[in-house]
């Protein structure tokens, strides 16, 4: 056996059934062993997919997703996708190709330092230098990646030690024992306690969920909890979808492209407690100005969150799952049904609005006619740009999930995210929503639709602009434009039947449902081009 | 404010570069670091002093611990340790001033640790302070190079930390 093998049979012992990655010769031992392994090699078209796919494969499957790509340019492709499973705290565990250990440093031929590259945006990296390191390596980093604050853990192999033959393998059964990594799992109880006196206390109280519900899968719980307190909860963008977007306890996303209802109730509350949302500047611009006078709880995973942007009255440290449960378990009172009719009357607040639904498709209202038309259990990935706010703002979550990359913005995120969505779970639908922009940037993995039999739906909502960023030099800079014509655009009819994939398209509002129906029906890959005014925005 | 921050670490290759790399990635101060093995070879101890805000040097304790190569930091300030830092300097002398310069060093309880015909090298293992007035009082000399330590520190004996 060497050290691809194990490498292999660390991964299959891990669980793991699907790797995504790319070749080349210094991870080629590697992919060798896995050939006829039963774990399935799944072969992006460039690398920062991998990471993408694997990021979207974990958040469905609840699973570490895995990738694997090669030394030098594959190793430093890989990295955007590291850096935003990293922002979203999305468990994964890459695995890089390193050159032959004894010519490491003297800078040959795609030879590039990976680790010291990625260590501000990994979770934890590995540069294996004994083969017989693998086995540990690879469980320690299935838990740190998969524990505490979720993230990437990084292991850099050289050739030479996947070619090396290992002795005596043995795969070290339950969790590893690492004397400087324990992370917090339970809350403080008294803390806990505390926050619920004050919950009795509070007459407008305020859960602005994130996150960290999702990766700790406290969603039914929290549910539960809200319902049986009746406590209004607001969302930043990665938490939409922890509450159905039509339950009558949750008044939407907050921050700087939220509702407005959100945002007053943001305003109003006299006691906010942050739950696994990081107070990140996009949700609350400001926090000590926003957040003055109220009586703030800020609840995670992660010791240095607390504190990094807010002071809280009452921190607690913990997984969510386990403090709801604690939650759940103490009995105390609510009185706040005024404040309940105040936030149901600013439901009917909307910003003032026009969008051209006559001569082209207004993206808002599709939103959501095409998120009520997805099945119940659906998957929602939404790309960024203009058409990630049109996303959060009208997308309709129900028993489904809402996926985007909300840290780092990385365009080109929702394709390589909803191929690997649909690989962890095939019977789901998932509908990838993007710009004519962020479409261009992976467009590269239609391929993957039939290779890996992944149908998904693609939206591609063109205005032939940079959206977002046209918006902002509308704003900012007076209509100036520059760098956001996106004039040359590939003819998308075209394109899809070079890769045989359904296409079909609606130039205004009008048998919009038809289109949508004709784009949603059967489990096929299809993609859906709507045209969209150059000139809406957001705002 | 000023914080010193003793840093238990494994003791493996790249451990410096990732905790050096979360001072600059973040824009913590690093005022001195200085590195070495502890009684168990395979933990090393960092002393390394910033300054900045409170949140900012609560942020430096909580992100260092983050890390998963710490196994422990220990803090404190000036008052609460003892801190020690030994530097070396070599100054240029002439028969004018060379009787300064040893009034000096007495003074300091330095010592002179070399000399040549022109050149000395003096010795100082004090306070950060006291060293820096070292370097005030020769300054009216010309000194040719300095190399120091930077801080190390321990709490005080009494001091619970």
């Amino acid at each position: 056996m060497n050290g691809a093998d194990a490498m292999v049979k660390c991964l299959k012992a891990e669980g793991v059934e699907a790797i995504f990655g790319y070749s080349g010769v210094a991870i080629d031992p590697f992919w060798q062993a896995m050939k006829d392994s039963g774990i399935e090699s799944v072969l992006v078209r460039t690398e920062q997919n991998a990471g993408h796919a694997a990021s979207g494969y974990a958040r469905i499957s609840k699973k570490v997703g895995v990738c694997a790509v090669t030394s030098g340019p594959g190793a430093l492709n890989l990295l955007t996708g590291i850096a935003t499973a990293y922002a979203d705290s999305i468990p994964l565990v890459c695995i890089t190709g390193q050159v032959h250990s004894s010519l490491i440093g003297s800078d040959v031929f795609q030879e590039v330092d990976v680790t010291g590259a990625a260590e501000s945006f990994v979770k934890y990296s590995y540069l294996i230098k004994d083969v017989s390191d693998i086995p540990r390596v690879i469980k320690e980093a299935f838990f740190i990646a998969s524990t505490g604050r979720k993230g990437p853990v990084l292991i850099d192999v050289p050739q030479d030690i996947q070619e090396a033959s290992i002795m005596d393998f043995n795969y070290p059964e339950g969790d590893p024992v690492m004397r400087t990594y324990k992370p917090t799992v339970k809350g403080h109880i008294v803390q806990i306690r505390k926050v619920a006196r004050e919950l009795e206390k509070a007459k407008k109280p305020l859960i602005c969920v994130g996150g960290g519900i999702h990766l700790s899968q406290a969603e039914p719980k929290f549910r539960q909890f809200v319902e049986k307190h009746k406590i209004p909860v607001v969302s930043t963008m990665m938490g939409i979808g922890v509450l159905p977007t039509a339950h009558p306890m949750y008044f939407g996303m907050v921050g700087n492209n939220g509702f407005l209802s959100a945002n007053k109730a943001m305003k109003e509350c006299d006691l906010l407690i942050m739950f696994g949302a990081r107070v990140a500047d996009r949700a609350v611009s400001d926090p000590d100005l926003t957040l003055d006078g109220k009586i703030v709880v800020h609840i995670d995973v992660d010791p240095a969150e607390i504190g990094k942007n807010v002071g809280p009255a009452i921190p607690i440290v913990g997984d969510a799952d386990h403090i709801i449960e604690d939650f759940l378990e103490i009995d105390f009172k609510d009185n706040h049904a005024d404040w309940l009719d105040t936030l149901n009357s600013y439901r009917t607040l909307k910003a003032e609005r026009k969008l051209d639904g006559e001569h082209f498709v207004d993206p808002a209202e599709f939103v959501h006619r095409l998120s009520t038309a997805m099945k119940e259990n659906a998957i929602y990935v939404a790309d960024v740009g203009q058409n990630q706010i049109f996303s959060c703002q009208n997308c309709v979550v129900r028993e489904g999930e809402f996926m985007t990359s909300g840290g780092m913005g990385t365009m080109g995120y929702s394709i390589p995210a909803a191929l690997g969505a649909k690989r962890a779970d095939r019977s789901l639908q998932v509908v990838a929503v993007c710009g004519d922009g962020s479409f261009q940037m992976s467009m590269m993995e239609l391929a993957m639709i039939h290779q890996w039999k992944l149908p998904i739906k693609i939206v591609v909502m063109r205005n032939n602009y940079l959206g977002l960023v046209r918006e902002h030099q509308h704003y900012a800079y007076k209509d100036n434009y520059n760098m956001v014509d996106l004039g040359g655009e590939p003819n998308l009819e075209r394109l899809s039947s070079a890769y045989d994939i359904k296409y079909i398209r609606a130039e205004n509002m009008k048998d919009i449902d038809e289109r949508i129906k004709e784009f949603l029906e059967k489990d096929e890959a299809a993609l859906m081009e709507i045209m969209v005014d150059p000139y809406a925005t957001v705002k | 404010m000023k914080k010193i921050y003793s840093v238990l670490v494994e003791n493996r290759s790249g451990v410096l570069s990732k905790v050096a790399g979360l001072f600059s990635r973040r824009s913590f101060n690093i005022d001195s670091l200085a590195v070495g093995e502890t009684e168990d070879r395979a933990v090393s101890c960092m002393t390394i002093v910033s300054s900045g805000d409170d949140r900012t040097l609560e942020q430096i304790e909580k992100q260092l611990n983050k890390k998963i190569d710490v196994i422990k930091i220990k803090t404190y300030n000036s008052e609460q340790s003892v801190s020690r830092e030994l530097m070396l300097i070599k100054v240029k002398y002439n028969k004018s001033n060379r009787r300064e310069i040893m009034e000096n060093v007495d003074a300091m309880k330095a010592d002179i640790v070399d000399m040549s015909e022109n050149l000395m090298m003096i010795q100082i293992c004090d306070t950060p302070e006291r060293a820096q007035m070292m370097i005030k009082l020769l300054s009216g000399i010309s000194i040719v190079e300095i190399a120091r330590t930077g801080t190390l520190a321990l709490p005080k004996c009494e001091e619970k930390i």
